[in-house]
């Protein structure tokens, strides 16, 4: 006798669709010689010194678990990075949680806050994991479709417009994945008014990329305005900025009233982060400065080589001044995004992801990392134009 | 304007940029990024531009030695007028004034160990105020000048959903 699986699984489960984004690489992978621009990782090894620290833990036999919440002494690097580049002061007592990644800390805020039926804004084009993480709290997701000619910024009638009793709380993340957008602390400020107008809005800011900003030095946050730092979780990390994708770490911040909660789901679904992780981050977060402002050199030099390569090829783009992507318009040439995604990848075996798969606002737009070596983006960039220039001959 | 830092660490990184590719890298006018470049010559700050070789995978001979040199500095010129003598010898790649416990340091690249010792004996010795020298043989290289000389891995990064 069969079993039913599908009866078997839950119904948020069953519901989802696999993100867009694996189906492209899936088709990539069995192609030889494909130049990758589709990655959403940084390409450098995490800098040796950060290793290094974590190789020096596991001598040391720090093989255990950690405290719940994290090392005190991680926490502790942590709250003084953030002092020191934010200017906001964290408890690492009780206003810090060091999660498994940038990702775990979205799924506990979503879980933490969200009762079933509740209102969540999200912000897109976006990172693929917002809509889900709400989506399995049993959240029902409201999305704001940020514009190009806005710089994908998010403006506040827009914010007002989505705002009703339900609202719960709200999901942003900038510097963007799959944008590039930044918003400034004076972007930002329009948006903090329309907050203190709703002061029952909770605020998921996610900062992964805030070292990759190549417009301003300093991270801009809604948590840096006094009036609403307790109302902010910041979801932040160290997978771009200090290139620790697979170290699997990442931190929380906020209000102790609701970190203490999501400790709680941490403390009883993943027990605790990494301990060698734990003691790299130390490193990154004291005296891993020097090594980010190289890796935001070389990203910034090869942003400008594929802003230029999109000129060239006859593809408007608004300039991103963050994170490692860029989000040019493909409509004047008359094809889809995944039609333009594939056939790049058929005939040129180059990787790119479809603006799609980041929300219906990515309608007409395709992602292009510039986490590859300058090499491959060079070559990328001459075969998009080739590809433009057949596709305006009729020959694509 | 230009950030000049910005300009040589790029180019210091990578000699073989084209004009219009370090004017897109750094975001400035190739005409602009002509004009630093000539500027930078003039005032002997950008010195020359090479190539880094691997030359085991070649089949010309090569081998590299460091010799540290003991001197007594020369009357009024200390230990500059040695130097300059020294870094007179072509397979002189480099030369350093060092602290510690001698003061020259010199890079010399020679076909063989018989090239290099009678460098050693025949022209370093026997100048006037060196008291002793030590030679060191390079047996293998790993890095040099900021570049690795194992082969590069390819980009092995594997789908990841984000
Ligand atoms: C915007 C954004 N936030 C969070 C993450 C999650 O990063 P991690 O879990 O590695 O910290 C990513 C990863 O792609 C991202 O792009």
């Amino acid at each position: 006798m069969s079993i039913d699986y599908s009866s078997k699984i839950s119904e948020v489960v069953g519901n989802m669709p696999p993100s867009a984004i694996r189906k492209f690489f899936d088709l990539a992978s069995e192609m030889d010689d494909v130049i990758s621009l589709s990655i959403g990782e940084p390409d450098f090894v995490t800098p040796w010194s950060i290793r290094e620290a974590g190789i020096n833990s596991l001598k040391d036999g720090y093989t255990h678990y950690s405290p719940n919440s994290g090392y005190t002494k991680s926490k502790q690097a942590i709250c003084d990075y953030i002092k020191r580049r934010y200017d906001i002061e964290y408890d690492q007592k009780t206003e810090c949680l060091i999660t498994v990644g940038g990702s775990e800390g979205i799924d506990i805020a979503a879980r933490a806050l969200t009762n079933p039926g509740d209102e969540v804004i999200i912000v897109e084009p976006c990172f693929v994991a917002y809509k889900a993480a709400v989506t399995f709290a049993h959240g029902t997701p409201v999305v704001i479709s940020t514009k190009q000619e806005n710089d994908f910024k998010l403006m506040p009638e827009e914010l007002e417009a989505a705002i009703t009793d339900k609202t719960k709380y709200i999901i942003l993340g900038y510097p963007g994945n799959p944008t590039g957008a930044v918003m400034t602390m004076e972007d930002l400020a329009p948006i903090r008014d329309v907050l203190m107008k709703h002061p029952e809005i909770i605020v998921i800011s996610d900062e992964l990329y805030c070292e990759l900003n190549y417009i301003s030095d300093e991270p801009s946050s809604l948590a840096r305005f006094p009036e609403l730092r307790d109302r902010v979780i910041m979801i932040n990390g160290f997978s771009k900025s200090y290139a620790m994708t697979g170290f699997r770490i990442g931190y929380v911040l906020g209000p102790k009233e609701i970190v203490s909660q999501m400790t709680k789901i941490h403390q009883y679904c993943i027990m605790s982060a990494p301990s060698m992780a734990q003691f790299a981050l130390i490193e990154a977060a004291t005296n891993g400065d020097d090594e980010v402002k190289k890796m935001r050199d070389e990203y910034n030099h090869r942003r400008r080589v594929i802003l230029q390569g999109l000129k060239d090829a006859g593809l408007e783009c608004f300039v991103p001044y963050g994170a490692f992507y860029a989000f040019p318009s493909i409509k004047n040439t008359g094809l889809t995004s995944e039609e333009f995604c594939e056939k790049f990848l058929m005939s040129k075996k180059v990787a790119i992801v479809p603006g799609t798969a980041f929300g219906v606002s990515g309608t007409g737009h395709v992602r292009i990392s510039y986490a590859a070596s300058m090499e491959n983006i060079k070559t990328a960039m001459k075969r998009l134009a080739e590809f433009t220039d057949e596709i305006r001959k009729g020959l694509v | 304007m230009i950030d000049q830092i910005e300009l040589l660490k790029l180019i210091e990184k990578n000699s073989q940029l084209t004009l219009a590719e370090i004017a897109t890298q750094i975001g400035a006018a190739a005409a602009d990024v002509e004009k630093e470049i000539a500027d930078l010559k003039a005032q002997n700050i950008i010195l020359g531009a090479t190539t880094q070789i691997n030359w085991d995978e070649t089949t010309l001979d090569r081998v590299t030695a460091m010799i540290e040199v003991r001197i007594t500095p020369v009357r009024e010129k200390g230990f500059d007028k040695l130097a300059d003598i020294l870094c007179e010898y072509e397979n002189v790649t480099a030369c350093y004034l060092m602290s510690g416990g001698f003061d020259l340091m010199l890079i010399y690249e020679g076909k063989n160990l018989r090239d290099i010792a009678s460098f050693v004996y025949d022209k370093v010795a026997t100048q006037e105020g060196v008291l002793s020298t030590a030679t060191h043989f390079i047996l293998r290289k790993y890095k040099d000048n900021g570049i690795l000389f194992k082969t590069k891995d390819s980009d092995d990064r594997q789908a990841i959903v984000l």
